[in-house]
This record gives C-alpha cells, structure tokens and sequence, in this order.
C-alpha cells in the first residue's frame, strides 16, 4: 500500500495549431485554445495508477491553478485517482516555476507523509521541465526524471527504466522518491463509466458559488444555499478540498510575480513571415532549375 | 575564497568521459559573453579519473578557468551529488551568470540547482544577449543576460531575466550557438578541487545502464531532407530517404511522422526533437506547424514540397514546390544524378 501524490497541470492546448485559434495578424489567439490535461502529467497519473493496481496504495492529484482546473481532478477521479485538491489563490498569479514549486511543495507537505510523488516531465505552455525537480529539491527528495516505466515495487523501494538522452537506465530508489514522466510512458487509461457518472457532481467550493450565483441568487440565500450543497457535496465524498497562500502557510513575497526571480521583459508573437520566396514548377523543368541554382550557389555540391 | 572568481560560467556536460558538443558550444558563448561584459569564462568539470583532457579543450575553445571535480563516483551523472558539488561551487565562485546544455542531464540538474539557491532558471534558450533592463517600478538594470526562448509551444519568443537574483542561468539547446574557433595554444588555468562528498548524496543506484548506438548527430548535417505525415506512408518514406542518399544528405521526419512510424525518434526534428541548422533543409509532405518550424527555421536555404498550397511550411521557404513528393523527389533525384 503506498500513498503517492500526483502533480498535474491544466493547460491550454498549443499543439492545436490550427485557423480557428489563429488572430487575423497570423499570431496565437492563446485565450482560444481549448483547455486540456497536461498530457505528461496524465501518464504520470497512468503510472501511479499502475503503482496502485500492483500493490495497492492512494493517489491524490494535486493541481494549482484558476477554479475551472478543477475539471481535471473530476478527470483524474474517473480515471481512478482517490482524491483531488485544488490550489488556487490570486496571490498565486503570475509564478514562475520557483514560486510554483514552493506552493506545489507545501501542498505535498500537507499531505504528508507520502512514498511516491510524480508529475509529468513538463507541461506544453511552459515546456521548461523545470517545476517537477524544483519541487522535488524543496521536499528534499531524490528525483528520477525521463521515467518511461516501473520496473518493481515494494514498500520501500522502487525500479523504475528512464531514458537520459542516448542512455537508458534501470535506476533502483529507495522510497520515497520523486519521479517525472514522459510521454514515451505507457498509454493513459480512459475514465471508467461508473466513475465518471459519480464524479461529474465533484465540485470546488468556488465552482458551486458561481453556479448558484449564475442561477440568480444572491447576498444570504446564496450562502444558504452554497452551505447546504456543499454540505452534501461533502458527505458524497464529492466536495473538493480548495487551499490558498493561507492554507499553505505561504510567504505571500515567496509566491505570485513577487516570488518570481525570472521576470518577461518582453514577449514576441510568432507570425508566418515572407521572405524571399521563389515558387518552383513540380516538374522536370522545375527541378533541373532548383537543381541548378542550388549548385550554383554552393548549396549542393 | 573571494567575491566572483568568475563572470559567466557553464557546467560542462560528459558523456563516457567525453565533452559533449553543446558544452563545446558554450564555452564558445561564454568567451563572447565574458568579453561583451568584460570578465572571465569559465567551467565546471564533474567527472570520474581521465578529464582533464577535456578541461584543456575547454580552455582552447576560449575559457580562462576550468574547475576540475575528479572522482570516481562522478563518472556517471548522477543529480544529488552533482547538484551538491555544484551548489557549493557556484556559491565560492559567485558567477555573474552559469550556463547549461538543454540536455535530459542538464534539465535535470540545473532546476535542481536553481531550487537550492533560490535563483530564476529560463529553460531551452534559442538566444542570449547582454542588455538593459527596466523594471515595472522603474528601478534600471544594466548589462544583464536576455534568455530567449519560445514559449506556449513555439507561438511566441519571450525575452526572459533575473535582474535580482545572481547568478543568472539558463540552459541552452544544442545547434543553437555557433561554435567558436578552437586555438590549442590558448593559456588557461586548471583548478582542482576534492568532490567533498560523504557519500549519504548517492542513493540512486543503476542497475542496468543501455547505449543507444546514436545513428546520425542530426546537428552537424549540411543537409537535410525530411518528410512529414503528407509523406504518407512507411514505403513512400523511402524517397525521402533515397533523395537524402543522393544528395549526400541526413533524412529527418517531423515529430508526425515519428508518430506514425514511418522513422526512428532520432530522426525526428522540432521543438521536442532535435534542432538544425543545415545549409539546405528540404520539407517533404510537412505542413510547417509551429513546433516542428522551431526545430529547422534557422536553415540557410528551405525547401518546401506540399500538395497543400497554404501549409504554413511554404511561409518560412525560399523555394516552395506544391505538388506530390512521390513525383517531385524522383525528378529531383533525376536533376540532380543528370546535372551538368
């Protein structure tokens, strides 16, 4: 039976390259792209899951982010996660992967103590890789990285295969250990029908507020009501738990863009540029031409 | 030990006891850094006995200082005990700015690094430039490092620093940064110190260690011809292959390609693959996404061939063929095989 703890992220999807997210200028519309699971984080949770059906054990997924995140802890719970906890805060806004890893670490923390923590090896927005091992270092972990599977399991330690580069390695760990996944990591499991019908009604606090107050209600019988059904959301098991800088114990200037010792001095959309641009026929004449030129300017020799 | 015993240093990155090239490459802008801010460059050389060939081909490729760390249980990377030397180091040198092969290895070790010392790290840099800086209150920088990288997965370059935290760090991709001039005579200084380590640091343990027999270093290929998923299938790949072979070339596959198994990972170029700068890249049946674009953009002549006539690939191109590469690659084969 292991306790184990699962990092994820919800990102916007930036590998959906396509005309409908674009601005008519040729850049990203970013708030078009839709919201997903960060897939390394889901095979992550996929081999904490596998951990699970071995020997046995309990995976909370950990995500921080803005209230509508939440949507991946009812994900993770129909794909066989026990529990869910959402980080949220508006002093949160705005960390980098430092200021991240000290919230992500408390939270841990807060959960402790656990055998196994895992993320995926970075997210798609970001891409830097970085949150995993810098949360790791905080809760003074040792971490194995470019995890693709787990060898062997028991109670106090674990195998696990990881490709560094040219090199792969079976590395043995004493538990507990931290590990980030990759996605040449075996294949997510799909949510499973009975738990995706009961999850669907999980909610974070926040979520149950805005519904209530979207149905018209407000000032006491929005209170009312929100601690009525929260109430019940909770004896279901479906309520999940919301902590900020102040359940965290966090230093407001260790978080958010105080915290964040990398600053953006400025940011560049990227646009599908002209340059010069010489259209070639697909035919032999086209080819000799292309052929020619290429030669002639010591392109090929 | 005193105050900034070096300017702008880098880990130096072993593979089998040997520098691996993107070391070899920062050593080359970590001289051209040290220059424009007028100090020294240097490195810091983890490994197990035999490196100190390698720190005096640092010094040849323009650093002034080369640490040298000799152990035993250093040969093999492993992140606590090099994390700690590191740590310790770096705190005793005090370094303007430290940098760092994007490699799995270094985007292991140095975010680990950065953790301890509380300092901003700016992952897989395309560029790094010195200049000023003002911040939102107004409070001025000068001669800081801009850390250059794509973000939001290629759609955007964001210019990132750390004016207030030392040292200033980021780790940079390989084929990015032009190597330097390599001079044999250059003079430098070789510093060794004990690794100082109880052995309480090591507590991963290896049990089976594999190389991959790399087939081909994409990064030093004067020229490359890739296919995409418009290649179609694992059989049709085969000309993409064959036009590379005739023109003395590497083939490559976009990262779609890779998926659908038509080529080895190695092969694959882009964001999550590798990334080249060949004198002539040759796009076959590849829609130009901004991922793979990433990967190749900085080629000297593009070459695009697409049946679709708006595919993003033909915006970066200096020669664009729309037609079908089953039919446009033989006759390039035949071009060229004929040529004058």
């Amino acid at each position: 039976m292991l306790k184990m703890a699962v990092l994820a992220k919800q990102v916007p999807d930036t590998k959906h390259v396509a005309v409908d997210v674009m601005k008519p200028d040729g850049t990203l519309n970013r708030a078009a792209l839709p919201a997903i699971f960060n897939p390394e984080d889901l095979h992550a949770l996929e081999l904490a899951l596998r951990v699970k059906d071995r020997v046995g054990g309990h995976v909370t997924v950990i995500t921080m982010g803005p209230p509508g995140a939440a949507s991946i802890l009812r994900d993770s719970l129909a794909r066989g996660a026990d529990a869910g906890v959402l980080l949220t805060d508006r002093r949160l806004a705005g960390s980098d992967t430092l200021a991240t890893s000290l919230a992500l670490a408390a939270a841990v923390q807060k959960i402790s103590p656990l055998d196994l923590v895992l993320s995926g090896r970075q997210a798609i927005d970001g891409d830097t890789a970085q949150t995993g091992p810098q949360t790791a270092e905080k809760l003074g972990l040792p971490q194995v990285a470019y995890v693709e599977a787990v060898r062997e399991v028991s109670s106090t330690r674990i195998t696990l295969f990881r490709r560094l580069g040219r090199h792969a390695e079976v590395v043995e760990s004493p538990l507990p250990v931290f590990i980030t996944v990759t996605t040449d990591a075996g294949e997510a499991r799909p949510p499973r029908a009975k738990r995706l019908l009961k999850y669907r009604r999980a909610r974070v606090l926040s979520e149950l507020r805005g519904e209530l107050s979207k149905g018209g209600l407000n000032g006491e019988e929005l209170e009312r009501r929100l601690a009525a059904e929260s109430a019940k959301l909770q004896e279901a098991g479906l309520l999940l738990p919301t902590w900020g800088v102040d359940e965290l114990g966090l230093d407001p200037n260790r978080v958010g863009l105080a915290g964040s010792p990398t600053k953006v001095k400025r940011c560049e959309n990227v646009v599908l540029k002209t340059g010069e641009y010489k259209q070639i026929e697909p035919n032999e004449d086209g080819a000799r031409k292309l052929i020619a030129e290429l030669v002639h300017d010591h392109i090929l020799g | 030990m005193k105050d900034g015993q070096v300017g702008v240093a880098i880990f130096a990155e072993l593979d089998e006891g040997a520098l691996v090239r993107v070391s070899l490459e920062l050593a080359s802008k970590a001289r051209e850094l040290a220059d424009r801010l007028q100090t020294t460059a240097g490195a810091y050389l983890l490994g197990g006995p035999g490196i100190e060939a390698a720190a005096a081909e640092l010094i040849a490729y323009g650093l002034d200082k080369v640490w040298v760390i000799e152990d035993r249980r250093l040969h093999h990377y492993d992140t606590l005990p090099y994390a700690k030397v590191l740590v310790r180091l770096i705190q005793q040198t005090s370094p303007l700015a430290v940098l760092y092969g994007a490699t799995p290895i270094g985007r292991d070790l140095a975010p680990r690094i950065a953790s301890q010392l509380r300092v901003g790290l700016t992952a897989d840099c395309t560029g790094l430039e010195i200049g000023d800086y003002q911040a939102p209150g107004g409070k001025e920088y000068k001669n800081i490092l801009y850390q250059i990288r794509p973000a939001w997965g290629g759609n955007t370059i964001a210019t990132i620093v750390t004016p207030e935290h030392r040292p200033q760090m980021a780790t940079v991709r390989s084929g990015v940064i032009k190597l330097g001039d390599k001079d044999s005579r250059r003079k430098g200084e070789l510093v060794r110190l004990p690794a100082d380590l109880d052995g309480a640091e090591f507590i991963l343990r290896v049990t089976e260690r594999v190389s991959a027999v790399r087939k081909v270093d994409l990064t030093t290929a004067n020229i490359i011809v890739a296919g995409g998923s418009g290649v179609g299938s694992k059989e049709n790949f085969k000309l993409v292959l064959q036009l590379a072979e005739t023109l003395g070339g590497s083939p490559a596959a976009s990262r779609a390609a890779v998926d659908a198994g038509y080529i080895d990972r190695d092969y694959q170029v882009g964001q999550t693959g590798t990334t080249v700068r060949p004198k002539l890249y040759i796009a076959c049946g590849i829609s130009g996404a901004i991922q793979h674009r990433a990967g190749m953009a900085e080629a000297s002549k593009i070459v695009a061939i697409n049946t679709d006539a708006t595919a993003p690939i033909f915006s970066v191109a200096h020669y664009g063929i729309v037609g079908d590469m089953n039919q446009v690659i033989p006759r390039l084969i035949k071009a060229y095989r004929t040529k004058g």
